[in-house]
């Protein structure tokens, strides 16, 4: 009985070995667990054993199915294991090929420049605000303080349209725009495009300024001073030195140029910064009377201080390009580097 | 404005270095553009005198000299410029000579002649760009004395850019007072010998225009020696003010010019008919000016004419009839105060530039006249010798300084500084203002060299200067915290652009001026806005399309082997509506290649309208408005017309056009695959939709499909809507085929179509869904002539 049971078992370890699929695994298991099965027709023998022998009988038939049945387990693990690792190998992709689908693409450097400007002064709660780019005198000269014939027309290289029409020359005509319409106190800048007749290694006609101006009942040149030390600091992430000197334009008095030290040469001097180690990087000033009296602000009891920046020079600065004209050449292999 | 050191230090004996110096004229606001030594390098080059000159023997262009150079022997040297001869003093670089360039100068022989040193041409020396001889010396320069101590050459060339404003820095003097000012020197001016009068021929002068030319002056010098020369130590000054030598009555005008800051002219007295009269010009009386052009006057011109006709354009340029020339004896050396306003842009308007305009328009001393007229009768004298006439002096109304009030607080508001008053006083004194102290204010009135000077604002700058603007304070900005609303139905236009980024576009900038040709082409249709003066022909109007420069930045990039371009940009486009401009912000985009990019596991497919018309939705459903628009087949110039499209708003209004280029401008922009575009009024995509909450159903809803033969040109799109508007269960109407061909008979077409039903209220039985699309069925055969594809 014991032999049988044996050879049984060993029998069934030999079928399961040779049993290369689940189907045949489950095969084997109803030819030995079914209704008909080897170990169930084992049981059915039980019956014509004495009382004393049937549970010894059964104990032996129960140990020899259950040692069947952890075989069947671990040949099935071993298949099911079999069957996942080919799976997998099938399913296996080359992760390095590209992905699919729409590339991405960028903005110019000058937006993103101007985005920069934007956002750090709209965090002190300036307002953002746009004007024409065909101006009339008035806006974009008398008003600011520069009559026909004034000397500083000069430095302005001037399209015009007519006697009375241009291309402004400068961002300044949205603050004598916001003045005519608001009233102080103003907190505002103004990017856009500017036009300057002129065409050259260093000069586009067209290019970018951010003006912005801030008018109140005590504002002093003190506040200019920290409004600028503290863009420029932050729009260069770093420390940097800021130098205010005395300069002139109509429509500020007192009004000031500011260098920062060289971001080239941290201030050693050199080609770019005209070995002086400075570099200008804006014109400001505190507004002149003579504006406020064109927009009907009284200049004694409000004060209040202006500044215009070239974002192209700008940008060049912050990412090192060598050559304005590039920004409109719209060359994609200059704009891509910006993405 | 070009000074040297040693000119300065004549006015102002400063101590500061070179280096110091410049930083302070750039932090008093007298920029230093850059810093030159005022002669090259060089050293062993001493004064020479030639002694003989004898032909080589070997050549013919060379002289063999015997150069004297003091109490040694003679040198042999071997020349061959063609000024060298007997008794001529010359630089002569000795044996041991470094000349610029570390040229070293070593005994020689040439062509078998020995030769111990080399006589040197201004060029040579590194004093001029080029030169035709040597350099010649006067016959008193002192034998054997160093070059360099001579001609004081260690000396330093500051270019300094003035601001418009500052026209007292016109001159070394200016200059030199600044210097003084800040480095609290004391400041020399120079008073000029009284001149001798020893003639008595007076040239009569009338001024008409008094308010143009408030003082007129003037001298007759007759019997100047025409052989005389110019002092070298005067050739150098000018020298270093970039002024090259021409005569003595040219240098002494430019020297009392560079020195004073006052422009000077002189008349050959024998060419002036009669009086002098200074008078505005007749309405297109012409002029011929000493540089050969010959000019129509207007009537707001001022000229100083003879009693026949205009000499001189006042202020700006002499005439050629009154020139003085190489034969002048005789001459009227004119000095005069023109007011600013009179002069300033009437030389621009003529293309002139000159010394004299640019400083009688920013302003020149009317004081300074006398002085400066003396030392020019001084300068000239003792060079050219000459009998001096009488002073014929015209002046009337020459106008007075302004008093201007100063008070202690407004410096304070403004400047943010608590400035003893004792130091203010002390800085206006300083700049030679003249200061009354009342209980309130200080009445402060500028010195007649300043013409910048007018309102209180004008002084607390000086006062900020003088402090020193690095000095002032600094603080954080405080102000008042209002808060604005927070706009939600505007979509900021940077959201736009980015959505546009991550759908693969790039962005340009382009000119807003472009190529008539180009807008002629693309929207015929529209007056252009012309420029007066543009930089080229090719920027020389205002874009009526952002789609000139987009194509123009197109072709550039495929020229560079760019395969696929997806550019966008937002800017104004310029346009005139009954004559009347208009500057309407818009978004233009262009696309042209791939559809994506080329890519290993799928086929490459190149763009077409709907990967565009893509695009455009996405900006409408960005904005949660796609259904508040509706594109219509339109027509546009530059576009196929059977492949554009209008976008329409809710309200009817043209919100702009897309679609693909029309063919028939392939050929102008050179173009050779297909090219879309797509134009947009940006402020009306800016607007967004503000959200309001519906109860979303709580039955399930079900699909249903839906193949459709219709005529082939009936637009999808009204099938579709009419749908919609079949109020009730319809929550949704996708479009999932078009098909043409076997099986559909000519002209007609299959749309197949995916209605997503469910109602609100109820779940939808099967009841329910048939009688609804029966129902729509027979809508559509009637309406639409749409036949149910079996």
């Amino acid at each position: 009985m014991e032999n049988s049971l044996e050879s049984i078992v060993e029998q069934a370890e030999v079928e399961l070995k040779a049993a290369d699929s689940l189907t045949l695994v489950e095969e084997i298991r109803v030819a030995y667990l079914g209704k008909k099965g080897v170990f169930t027709r084992q049981m059915k023998t039980l019956g014509s054993l004495s009382a004393e022998e049937r549970p010894k009988v059964g104990a032996t038939i129960n140990h020899a199915k259950q040692q069947f049945q952890s075989s069947l387990e671990l040949r099935k693990t071993q298949l099911e294991n079999a069957l996942l690792a080919k799976r997998l190998q099938e399913e296996t992709i080359d992760v390095t090929l590209p992905g699919r689908g729409q590339a991405v693409g960028g903005v110019h450097p000058v937006t993103r420049t101007m985005r920069r400007i934007e956002q750090i002064f709209s965090r002190i709660g300036f307002d953002i605000a746009m004007g024409p780019e065909v101006e009339d005198d008035f806006h974009n000269f008398e008003a600011l303080n520069i009559p026909a014939h004034h000397p500083a027309r000069a430095m302005h290289d001037t399209f015009y349209f007519d006697e009375h029409t241009v291309l402004r020359t400068h961002t300044s005509p949205v603050q004598i725009r916001v003045m005519e319409q608001q009233q102080p106190p103003f907190k505002v800048i103004a990017p856009g495009r500017v036009y300057r007749c002129d065409s050259d290694l260093t000069h586009t006609p067209m290019f970018h300024q951010v003006e912005g101006f801030v008018v109140d009942k005590n504002i002093n040149f003190a506040d200019l001073k920290g409004v600028i030390s503290e863009f420029l600091k932050a729009f260069f992430e770093k420390d940097v030195s800021v130098r205010f000197r005395p300069s002139y334009f109509p429509f500020t008095e007192p009004s000031a140029e500011v260098d920062i030290a060289c971001v080239m040469c941290a201030g050693q001097g050199c080609r770019v910064c005209g070995h002086t180690g400075w570099l200008e990087v804006l014109g400001c000033g505190m507004i002149h009377p003579e504006v406020f009296r064109h927009v009907n602000v009284d200049a004694e009891q409000y004060t209040g201080f202006a500044f215009g920046m070239g974002v192209e020079r700008l940008t060049m600065l912050r990412y090192k390009i060598n050559d304005l004209r590039l920004f409109f050449e719209n060359d994609l292999k200059f704009l891509r580097q910006f993405n | 404005m070009l000074v040297n050191e040693a000119w300065l230090k004549e006015f102002v004996n400063y101590t500061l270095s070179t280096e110091q110096l410049c930083e302070k004229l750039t932090m008093a606001g007298l920029e230093v553009d850059s810093v030159t030594p005022a002669a090259a390098q060089f050293t062993g080059v001493v004064i020479g005198q030639v002694l003989t000159t004898a032909q080589h023997p070997n050549a013919d262009k060379l002289k063999v000299c015997t150069v004297s150079i003091g109490a040694e022997d003679a040198l042999d040297i071997v020349c061959g410029a063609s000024n060298v001869r007997p008794g001529l003093r010359i630089p002569v670089a000795t044996v041991g000579a470094v000349l610029p360039g570390d040229f070293k100068i070593k005994p020689s022989k040439l062509r078998g002649e020995p030769s111990n040193g080399m006589l040197c041409s201004e060029q040579e020396l590194g004093l001029a760009d080029e030169a035709e001889g040597l350099m010649e010396l006067p016959d008193d320069a002192p034998l054997g004395v160093n070059i360099r101590e001579y001609l004081q050459l260690d000396d330093t060339i500051i270019e300094v850019d003035l601001t418009p404003n500052r026209a007292d820095c016109l001159s070394i003097e200016g200059i030199a007072r600044e210097i003084a000012c800040f480095s609290e020197q004391p400041f020399t001016v120079k008073q000029p010998a009284e001149v001798a009068v020893t003639l008595d021929i007076k040239q009569n002068v009338v001024v008409e225009a008094i308010e143009d030319c408030p003082r007129y002056i003037g001298r007759v010098i007759k019997g100047l020696d025409r052989s005389a020369t110019t002092p070298i130590w005067m050739q150098e000054k000018l020298r270093r003010c970039g002024q090259r030598s021409l005569g003595p009555l040219v240098d002494v005008s430019n020297y009392v010019l560079l020195e004073l800051g006052q422009p000077l002219h002189c008349f050959d007295l024998d060419k002036i008919q009669g009086d002098i009269i200074v008078r505005r010009a007749a309405k297109n009386e012409a002029l011929t000016l000493l540089n050969d052009q010959t000019i129509e006057l207007d009537d707001d011109i001022l000229v100083i004419a003879d009693q026949q006709k205009p000499l001189a354009f006042a202020g700006v340029m002499g005439g050629q009839s009154s020139a003085v020339s190489d034969e002048t004896r005789d001459i009227f050396i004119e000095c005069a105060f023109f007011t600013p306003i009179t002069i300033a842009g009437k030389s621009r308007r003529y293309g002139l530039h000159t010394d004299a305009s640019h400083r009688f328009e920013r302003g020149v001393d009317p004081e300074l006249c006398y002085r400066a007229l003396d030392r020019t009768v001084a300068l000239l004298t003792s060079i050219a010798g000459g009998q001096v006439g009488p002073l014929t002096d015209v002046s009337s109304n020459v106008p007075e300084q302004p008093v201007i009030n100063v008070r202690l607080d407004r410096v304070k508001r403004v400047l943010g500084l608590d400035l003893d008053h004792k130091v203010v006083e002390s800085y206006l004194l300083s700049l030679g203002m003249r200061v009354e102290k009342t209980e309130r204010h200080w009445c402060v009135t500028p010195p007649t060299y300043r013409f910048d000077i007018a309102i209180e604002a004008d002084l607390i700058e000086e006062i900020a200067r003088l402090y020193g603007y690095d000095k002032l304070p600094q603080n954080s900005l405080v102000m008042s915290a209002a808060l604005s609303s927070a706009k939600e139905n505007v979509q900021p236009i940077d959201r736009i652009k980015d959505l546009l980024v991550d759908l693969g576009y790039q962005e340009a900038i382009t000119y807003s001026f472009t190529d008539e040709s180009a807008l002629k082409a693309l929207t015929p249709k529209e007056d252009v806005y012309r420029l007066k003066n543009p930089i080229s022909s090719d920027l020389s109007v205002m874009r009526t399309t952002l789609w000139a420069g987009l194509l123009k930045a197109m072709d550039a990039n495929l020229k560079r082997n760019e395969e696929t371009v997806r550019f966008f940009e937002t800017g104004l486009k310029f346009t005139l509506v009954d004559g009347q401009l208009q500057q309407q912000q818009t978004l233009s985009m262009l696309v042209t290649g791939r559809a994506t990019p080329e890519q290993w596991g799928e086929a490459s497919r190149m763009v077409d309208f709907y990967d565009l018309k893509h695009d455009v939705e996405a900006i409408l459903a960005l904005n949660g408005l796609l259904d508040a628009y509706q594109f219509e087949a339109a027509e546009h110039d530059a576009l196929h017309p059977g492949q554009t499209a209008k976008l329409v708003n809710k309200d009817g209004d043209c919100v702009g056009y897309m679609g693909l280029i029309h063919p028939g401008l392939e050929n102008q922009f050179d173009i050779k695959k297909p090219v879309y575009l797509v134009e947009l009024n940006q402020s009306m995509i800016e607007e967004k939709h503000s959200p309001e909450f519906e109860a979303i159903s709580k039955y399930p809803s079900v699909r249903r499909d839906l193949a459709l033969i219709v005529e082939e040109k009936l637009h999808v799109n009204k099938i579709v809507d009419y749908i919609y508007q079949q109020q009730g269960i319809v929550q949704e109407v996708v479009v999932f085929d078009i098909y043409q061909g076997k099986g559909i008979e000519n002209g007609r077409k299959s749309v197949a179509l995916g209605l997503i039903l469910q109602d609100n209220s109820k779940t939808l039985v099967e009841q329910d869904v048939e009688g609804f699309i029966n129902d729509l069925l027979s809508n559509l055969k009637n309406t639409f002539n749409a036949q149910l594809r079996e």
